[in-house]
């Protein structure tokens, strides 16, 4: 099993992933160069958070352009794991692996807090340690996760199961006090149709250890793990 | 021909020209000219403040490097090393707040990443004039949105800092950045142009017009044309620093740097004489070659361009390929602009001319010195806010209905004063503010902004960096060296409260006009304050800033200055906050048996900070906070409000009695910390051994906030109205209408 962690010219945050996956679960991680075209080797792909090329133009609308988004749309395709955290949710939508888009912030703030989470489903690879409604404490920091999508989307993501988290109260309510860049429908994060694909706008790799505030985090992992030794034996 | 009027669009006196005729032995190109004026600059050449700064302690058992270089570097075990500094951008925030506070921002990091480290973390301390003026808001919002767009992309958290309203920052809000790095102490690199014959490389953005003469600008005053002012403010690009920031320290780890610094005040003139200079070498620089944005750039202007998210290096003559191919991996230019010489010249050329020939000293160690004269105020200035600092800055009306309390303690309602302090904008939550900065990336952040200290574990080891930023200016105006003690104290009561022990210290000097003969005093006085405390508290000043000419229209600020120290936590368990843990701990009073108020008695402070260590070492210590402005209602008030870990927890105390109500409640007396504990028989023990006092106020517990005060309740409050009116202050005074 082998995690790979994109680097792309302004991510920040993988560093953090590969601490993450190296540091807290014990499994093996390496670094991917956003020319790289190859993923041969590799179980789980992590898109991390950051400014990649800056966010020039649009968040995530340079990166789709980088050669190992050619080598991610395959290794999708084939059943891989991907996630993509706050950059790399924006990433993924805008590279059309996962349906919407996320825009600027309601507030038009940058907002970074912990803040709760309702996990919505299970029934993914990221999620299957968890159970149905479990509320998760990770941070957001983000100026641009405000998910929207059209209404005939919005409907079939939804229908599909495929919301995955949403911003909640801390009581599991959803309410609009509780969303913190105006997602329609709290949305907080997403999967595919074929459920390997996921984004989400908060931080799992910013709230895995208990001196950072929270361990909520290390579930999406762990979860991925479990996934992952899954289809081996099977 | 140099006319006067050329001088004084320089800024330089006719003695100052004598002097650089003598140093050439011929008049000046215009190009030289600019040369001397920024390198002779304020900002550059410290030429008021460096008669001062020498007795500065700067030396220390911890200390790698000292002031001179990009940045101070102390020695935390486990062979590392942390570089860290703080330096000011006052001036250009006031011209254009976003930009200015951003490129503050930008220039700090660099000169920390120019050293080899990597930063890991970042504060900055800010003041501005009262927030019921429009324009300060406007200020306010443009900085903390330049702080957050820069430091948020670049990916280093902004972990705490300090944010002050004040009357005379109206039209000079300070703006100073705080950054701290970290590497292997053997990987350090200096900015040291070694090696006659090796290449000089530029790396980076390219050369624009932005920036001509911001040294200059920042050192001196505006009056009514500071709008006029604002082409000379640099615009910064977080994502090119980002890139810089990877690429350098690849070739440092490849082994391909010999001497490297970043080109902030006075660009490329500033980092190629600074380097020569150190290494006693010569530089010499062909501007055909220099990345340019425009076309038709002047030598003058090259030589003097601001522009951001540039480096200059020296590289090893056999390896210049293989620094041009990390530079190329991460999409950056990189060109050979120059080469090192032997002849100890600073020598530019532009089309096959030699436009500029200057001995590298010259513009360093040989810039101007004065001494400038002081005079003391006939008497230091009482104020009718001393017991109630926080009060400054307000409205009159609040400061009224304080002083009315003060003067009349019987009857009054407690509960809403206590409102009123904790909503007042000193004291309310500043988390409009830091929830704008990314203050959690990088994953290490233990205590981000709003505890006493802020903390940042350090991934493969057991320990954590404790930091913060100190600048009581109100204390200061009153008493200058009184209030440098105070600040030094603070800092370092404040790392001691979060389990660390203070190693090190950077300043940011923030005055007004040094050619006022009572500014150099107040200066004089903080140095001397300063020196006197950074030896009690064994916190060395391993560099720093200083920042002269803040006043406009002739009105100079309050003398503010800042004061960051670092601190080492030996154990991850040690990390204390300020927060109450659980209902039942009990809560401890601890104080020095000397009651000062905008003063503090070294001795006592250091026995106060010693025993907190031993506690928090004997593990005997739930929570401890300082009490600072608003006293000690406003602390406990601090200590109740939710958290991540836990709801909003109340506490039942009785405050001890020494004068009056109003005075014993928000009373500001120094040296005086609320801790937490199931020990306190224990802790009494320690403490009377250090000559201290320590009385049981009261236990944690409930929802209400109880303050017994002789035979009254006098405070009886929700936690939630109270952490209600804290919390949401901030938005709201920035909302409300004004003038």
């Amino acid at each position: 099993m082998k995690f790979g962690v994109v680097i792309f010219p302004g991510s920040n945050c993988d560093h953090d992933c590969y601490y993450v996956i190296e540091s807290v679960i014990h499994k093996p991680v390496e670094f991917v160069w956003h020319q790289d075209t190859s993923l041969k080797g590799f179980d789980a792909i992590v898109l991390p958070g950051g400014f990649a090329y800056g966010d020039y133009l649009r968040t995530g609308a340079l990166a789709k352009f980088s050669p190992v988004m050619t080598a991610i749309r395959d290794f999708a395709r084939k059943g891989g794991l991907v996630i993509g955290i706050c950059n790399g949710f924006q990433i993924l939508t805008e590279s059309g692996l996962l349906p919407g888009a996320l825009l600027r912030n309601v507030g038009m703030k940058y907002v970074c807090k912990f803040l709760h989470l309702r996990t919505e489903t299970v029934n993914t690879p990221f999620t299957n340690g968890l159970s149905k409604g479990q509320l998760l404490q990770i941070p957001i920091g983000h100026g641009e996760g405000n998910y929207f999508a059209d209404t005939e989307t919005l409907k079939r993501i939804e229908d599909n199961d495929q919301v995955v988290f949403r911003y909640a109260a801390p009581d599991g309510q959803i309410t609009g006090d509780a969303n913190p860049n105006g997602s329609l429908h709290n949305i907080a994060g997403i999967v595919n149709e074929q459920r390997n694909v996921l984004g989400m706008m908060p931080h799992p790799d910013r709230s895995s250890e208990s001196i950072l505030g929270s361990v909520d985090g290390k579930l999406i992992f762990e979860s991925m793990v479990n996934a992952l030794v899954g289809a081996q034996k099977a | 021909m140099i006319s006067e009027a050329i001088l004084n669009q320089h800024n330089l006196t006719e003695s100052e020209y004598q002097k650089i005729v003598q140093i050439l032995k011929r008049e000046p190109t215009l190009t030289e000219l600019g040369i001397f004026s920024v390198m002779w600059s304020e900002h550059c050449s410290y030429k008021s403040s460096r008669v001062h700064l020498k007795r500065l302690p700067t030396r220390g058992a911890a200390v790698l490097q000292g002031p001179g270089e990009n940045a101070g570097i102390i020695d935390i075990g486990d062979n590392l090393a942390v570089a860290f500094k703080i330096e000011s951008h006052n001036h250009p925030s006031y011209i254009e707040p976003f930009q200015g506070a951003a490129t503050g921002v930008g220039g700090i990091l660099r000169d920390i990443f120019t050293m080899g480290a990597r930063p890991i973390a970042a504060m900055n301390s800010l003041r501005f004039g009262p927030l019921h003026k429009q324009q300060n808001k406007r200020i306010l919002e443009g900085v903390v949105g330049g702080i957050a767009f820069y430091g948020n992309c670049f990916g280093v958290p902004t972990v705490g800092g300090e944010v002050y309203f004040s009357k005379g920052y109206s039209q000079n809000p300070l703006v100073n950045a705080f950054a701290l790095g970290i590497f292997e102490k053997d990987k350090i690199f200096y900015g040291r142009a070694h090696g006659i014959g090796n290449p000089v490389i530029y790396v980076g953005a390219k050369t624009g017009r932005d920036g001509i003469h911001g040294a200059t600008m920042a050192s001196a005053g505006f009056g009514e044309d500071a709008g006029a002012k604002r082409p000379n403010v640099q615009i910064g690009d977080p994502f090119m620093e980002k890139l810089l920031l990877e690429a350098c320290l690849e070739a440092m780890q490849k082994g391909l740097v010999v001497g490297i610094q970043d080109m902030g005040a006075a660009g490329l003139t500033c980092s190629s004489c600074e380097m020569g200079a150190r290494a006693s070498t010569g530089i010499e620089l062909n501007l055909d070659t220099v990345p340019q944005r425009e076309s038709g750039m002047t030598s003058y202007e090259i030589m003097l361009s601001e522009s951001q998210e540039r480096m200059l290096l020296v590289a090893d003559r056999s390896k210049e390929k293989q620094v041009f191919d990390v530079f190329h991996k991460w999409g950056l230019d990189v060109v050979t602009v120059g080469t090192v010489t032997n002849d100890g010249l600073l020598r530019v050329r532009q089309r096959g001319e030699i436009v500029a020939e200057i001995p590298n000293t010259a513009l360093t160690d040989e810039a101007p010195l004065y001494e400038r004269p002081l005079s003391a105020p006939k008497s230091l200035r009482s104020s009718r806010l001393d017991l109630y600092s926080f009060l400054d800055g307000c409205e009159e009306s609040l400061i009224e209905t304080f002083l009315n309390a003060d003067a009349n303690p019987d009857g009054q309602d407690y509960n809403e004063l206590l409102k009123l302090a904790v909503s007042s904008p000193n004291l309310a939550s500043r988390q409009w503010v830091w929830e704008q900065y990314d203050h959690m990336v990088q994953s290490n952040t233990m205590v981000g902004p709003g505890s006493d200290a802020s903390v940042v574990r350090l991934k493969g080891t057991e320990k954590a960096l404790a930091m913060t930023l100190d600048g009581p200016a109100y204390r200061v105006a009153r008493n200058p060296r009184e209030g440098a003690k105070m600040a030094v104290a603070e800092a370092c009561r404040n790392i001691v409260c979060s389990g660390g022990r203070p190693l090190a210290a950077t300043n940011c000097l923030n005055f007004g006009n040094p050619e006022h003969p009572e500014v150099m005093w107040q200066f004089s006085e903080v140095v001397d304050g300063m020196t006197e405390a950074c030896n009690k508290f064994e916190t060395p000043i391993t560099g720093g800033n200083v920042s002269f000419y803040n006043e406009t229209f002739g009105e100079d600020i309050y003398p503010t200055p800042v004061l960051g120290v670092v601190g080492v936590i030996e154990d991850l368990s040690f990390v204390t906050t300020s927060a109450f843990r659980d209902p039942g701990d009990t809560i401890v009073l601890v104080e020095t048996p000397s009651r000062l108020l905008g003063k503090v008695n070294l001795d006592d402070e250091r026995s106060l900070q010693d025993f907190i260590s031993e506690a928090i070492r004997k593990r005997l210590v739930k929570s401890a906070h300082d009490i600072g402005e608003g006293g000690l209602a406003v602390a406990l008030a601090e200590c109740c409000y939710s958290n991540l870990q836990r709801r909003a927890v109340g506490a039942e105390v009785r405050v001890p009695v020494h004068m009056e109500t109003c005075k014993d409640l928000f009373g500001e007396y120094s040296s005086r910390v609320v801790l937490t504990t199931t020990s306190a028989d224990e802790l009494k023990v320690i403490a009377r051994r250090m000559g201290l006092e320590v009385s049981v106020l009261g236990q944690v517990g409930g929802s209400r906030l109880v303050l017994q005060y002789r035979t009254d309740r006098t405070v009886d409050i929700s936690i939630d109205e109270l952490e209600a009116a804290w919390r949401y202050a901030l938005p709201k005074l920035l909302s409300s209408k004004s003038s």
